[in-house]
């Protein structure tokens, strides 16, 4: 207790025991990335298996339990822990304040989440096997015909939820509470918005999962039949629960992909953002439209057809909101003094590339044309091109831009550069090949397929194998940079950013804001 | 918009470093771990399943709570908290509340959607025709689920499609048509008890608030009390259920959802005596709580409301629609 103005403590206690949100942020950001690499291996794995046509590596078994993990792992350890991580980094000072509201519910947070993923992972040397039932573990296979690891998965979606609730609460009162005087709701960075609407849907949507989960565990071990017809219940009343957290879920994963590019844009166009206030309203009507769009995920489970057109026509309404967004950034950089630094092109790179997802969702959305779709490899080109183009290029794009405030060391740009490059270029040829085979009929999560869909996947296998060897190079130019990387101790990296974090000293000290700033 | 609680140059007490967060995680993997392993061996395995992993990890993750809010309570009294900190666990619990209430929503979702969709639609109601025929004939949807469609279909063996077990309905419901007399139906008095107890809390505060702490302790340990009764009554109901109803968990859709709502809400009940009883334990041994300063008390009351709230929805969808 007393007084602050020191530095951190030495040695692992520092990390284990600290309070501090940069601290908290920077764990958060390498454990995902961790994570990111672990899902990538799989993921490799699963493009090996597909590199030809036939059973080529692993059993059919391993390879469900390949995809169901790449999900999982991907969605709740890679993407959603790294924008916690960022938003532990950004938000206390990008409105003024000292710390997150609750520093050590804070620390709790994150110190869940690593053990939970390790029983996840553990899950592969268990007795039947990992869970092989995709990441969206539809009961009955998740139930009936699932195997004893089951119940690990379920208890390891337990802990990551809580963390997530803990986070998103400690978020919100952060951002409702702790905001520097005159820093008024609509004055505050457009990141800041899209994570307080995210941690609301957080809040909504973990518990729902939660309860999905448990109703599974109760129908495996104790006896209830919440997803068995046989006992009345019915499984696709799982599926409605689950896309009722799923759907809004990856809002979660957008809106705080939109707020980093809604930073960044402006800094290298070097004017304001356009439409800031009709950004805000479109952010709070996709996370509204989220609750209502959930069956979209179902169109071919059987609904009545009027469900069918309620959820075709209000998936429908969200690309208005979304559109908005797309134009303002357009917008933004109109006649700007646009530079391309690397933040800059992995955030043009994600605008490319998420209007080409969102117009597939678009296509998606069409009850009709969903029946030939669904479960086809266009949905899986359609959600790569928003979760990997969308989030992770994003993130990116944020590491790429805020690291040299982070560590007072600037990046290698020439590796930079060639890190988005070979990245879009890679992915795209991963992905974009997967739009064809998927209308021409080839299903997802199946390890073996018809010969005339072998062209295609072996350019995708070797496009992913480019994406994936590209973030080593990430992950090199990272350490160089905070190693050796060229120091700078300019307040403003770069010449066009604007907000409070840009006012501390470079490196960020080890507390910021300890008296709140003055906001005009 | 509403302005910001910060004035300038006001300072939030940002705590030391604390060991807390990293023991209450190995508290609660020990519990979930064992808890997991405990479960497989209990269905999947053979021999004994081993709790004590579980039990273990359930102290240490209890205890390490006891520490963490006595630490919260001890810079509350030496003055650290600001008025701005306060808010911040105002924010909290209110957030934290909101959590549990989607939590139940998931649940009642559930009963909602068996009956007003999937149970008719088993029945072969609108596009259902054919499963039923198909599938499950002769199956007639009612609620409460008095017959499931495995039985109607005659057991187990004559059904067309794999499931988990064996579903054999209850003889009665808790509904209210199956008891003699209105004061004969436990839920009525459960009620008429959690109502109540609502009440009793709300005057305790009134008391707190107007600096009269005897009447503080007298209502809030009514309240505990009440609170203690409620969950007896709820054993007896579960035990009357499975003693001489036949309603079981395994009593089809009709008694999963019944002992999920009810449980979960009766298991939420014990948290709020707990919470309270503790509250009223620090008020009767520490002399803590004064009428500006009791936000201890006052979120355990908020909870408490909560699980009022949850139980009028129980009573009128689980037990009287």
């Amino acid at each position: 207790m007393g007084d602050h103005h020191h530095g951190p403590a030495k040695g692992l206690s520092r990390w284990l025991f600290t309070t501090n949100h940069k601290d908290i942020g920077t764990m958060y950001l390498w454990f995902s990335f961790a994570m990111f690499i672990l899902g990538g291996a799989f993921a490799m794995i699963i493009r090996a298996e597909l590199f030809q046509p036939g059973m080529q590596l692993v059993e059919p078994a391993f390879f469900n339990q390949m995809t169901t993990l790449h999900g999982l792992i991907m969605v709740f350890g890679a993407i959603m822990p790294s924008f916690v991580g960022l938003a532990n980094w950004m938000i206390p000072m990008m409105i003024g304040a000292p710390d997150m509201a609750l520093p050590r519910m804070n620390n709790w947070s994150f110190w869940i989440l690593p053990p939970a993923f390790l029983i996840l992972a553990s899950t592969l040397f268990m007795e039947g096997g990992a869970p092989a039932f995709g990441w969206t573990f539809y009961a009955p296979l998740s139930t009936t015909y699932a195997p004893p690891s089951v119940t690990y998965f379920i208890f390891s979606i337990h802990v990551l939820g809580l963390s997530s609730i803990m986070g998103s609460i400690n978020i919100i009162a952060t951002v409702m509470n702790m905001r520097a005087p005159g820093m008024t709701y609509m004055k505050m960075p457009l990141f800041v918005w899209t994570w307080l609407i995210t941690a609301f849907l957080l809040v909504a949507v973990m518990p729902v999962l939660a309860g999905a989960v448990t109703m599974m565990l109760m129908d495996i071990h104790f006896g209830t039949s919440f997803f068995s017809a046989a006992g009345g219940g019915d499984p696709v009343l799982f599926q409605h629960i689950f896309w009722f957290f799923g759907h809004p879920e990856v809002y979660i994963i957008i809106l705080p992909a939109f707020g980093v590019v809604s930073q960044i844009i402006p800094a290298f166009s070097r004017k304001p953002l356009f439409g800031y206030a009709s950004m805000v309203y479109a952010t709070a009507a996709i996370a509204f439209l989220s609750f209502i769009v959930w069956a979209h995920h179902m169109y071919t489970v059987g609904m009545p057809i009027a469900g069918e057109l309620f959820f075709m026509y209000a998936t429908m309404l969200i690309a208005v909101p979304t559109g908005v967004k797309v134009f303002n950034w357009i917008t933004t950089m109109w006649r700007g003094s646009m530079t391309f630094e690397t933040p800059m092109l992995f955030c043009i790179g994600f605008l490319v590339l998420f209007t080409i997802g969102g117009f597939t969702g678009l296509m998606l959305s069409i009850a009709p044309a969903d029946f030939q779709y669904h479960d086809s490899y266009f949905v899986v080109a359609h959600f790569h091109y928003v979760m990997v183009a969308g989030a992770v290029f994003s993130m990116t794009a944020a590491v790429y831009y805020w690291l040299p405030k982070w560590c007072g060391r600037m990046y290698n740009e020439t590796m930079g550069k060639t890190h988005f490059w070979i990245s879009f270029i890679g992915f795209n040829i991963t992905f974009f090949p997967q739009h064809f085979v998927g209308l021409a009929g080839m299903p997802r999560r199946i390890p073996d397929y018809a010969l005339q869909f072998a062209d295609f996947n072996m350019m995708s296998s070797i496009g992913a194998f480019i994406y994936g060897a590209s973030q080593i190079m990430f992950l090199y130019n990272v350490i160089a940079t905070i190693v050796a990387g060229k120091p700078t101790s300019d307040e403003k990296v770069w010449d066009g950013a604007e907000g409070l974090e840009w006012t501390v000293a470079t490196p960020a000290p080890y507390h910021t804001f300890e008296t709140p700033p003055a906001v005009r | 918009m509403s302005e910001q609680a910060t004035t300038a140059h006001e300072k939030y007490y940002v705590p030391e470093k604390s060991s807390m967060a990293v023991l209450a995680t190995i508290g609660l993997i020990m519990s979930t771990f064992g808890a997991a392993t405990a479960m497989n061996q209990a269905t999947f395995g053979d021999g004994e399943p081993s709790y004590t992993l579980m039990y273990v990890g359930l102290f240490v993750f209890a205890a390490v709570l006891f520490s963490w809010f006595r630490t919260t309570i001890r810079e509350n009294i030496a003055g650290l908290n600001s008025a701005q900190l306060k808010k911040s666990y105002v924010i909290g619990m209110f957030w934290f509340i909101f959590s549990e209430v989607m939590f139940f929503a998931a649940f009642f979702g559930a009963l909602f959607y068996v009956r007003t969709l999937a149970g008719p639609w088993l029945a072969g109601e609108g596009e259902g025709g054919a499963m039923n025929h198909l599938l499950w004939p002769g199956f007639e949807f009612s609620w409460p689920m008095m017959q499931t469609p495995q039985e109607a279909v005659g057991g187990v063996t004559n059904q067309l499609i794999a499931n988990m077990g064996t579903f054999t309905s209850a003889e009665k419901s808790m509904a209210f048509s199956e008891v003699g007399a209105w004061y004969q139906w436990l839920p009525l008095w459960n009620t008429i008890i959690l109502l109540t107890s609502s009440g009793t809390v709300h005057i305790a505060h009134e008391g707190l608030l107007s600096g009269n702490k005897k009447r503080f302790n007298l209502w809030l340990g009514i309240t505990v009390a009440l609170g203690v009764v409620f969950i007896g009554l709820q054993i007896l109901e579960y035990y009357e259920a499975y003693a001489h109803y036949g309603l079981t968990l395994n009593s089809g859709i009709y008694g999963s959802t019944f002992f999920m709502l009810t449980g979960f809400h009766g298991f939420h009940v014990a948290m709020g005596t707990v919470m309270l009883g503790i509250q009223l334990i620090r008020s009767l041994k520490a002399g803590h709580f004064t009428s500006d300063d009791h936000f201890g008390f006052e979120a355990s009351s908020w909870y408490w409301h909560f699980v009022d709230v949850v139980w009028v929805g129980l009573f009128l969808f689980v037990y009287i629609l």
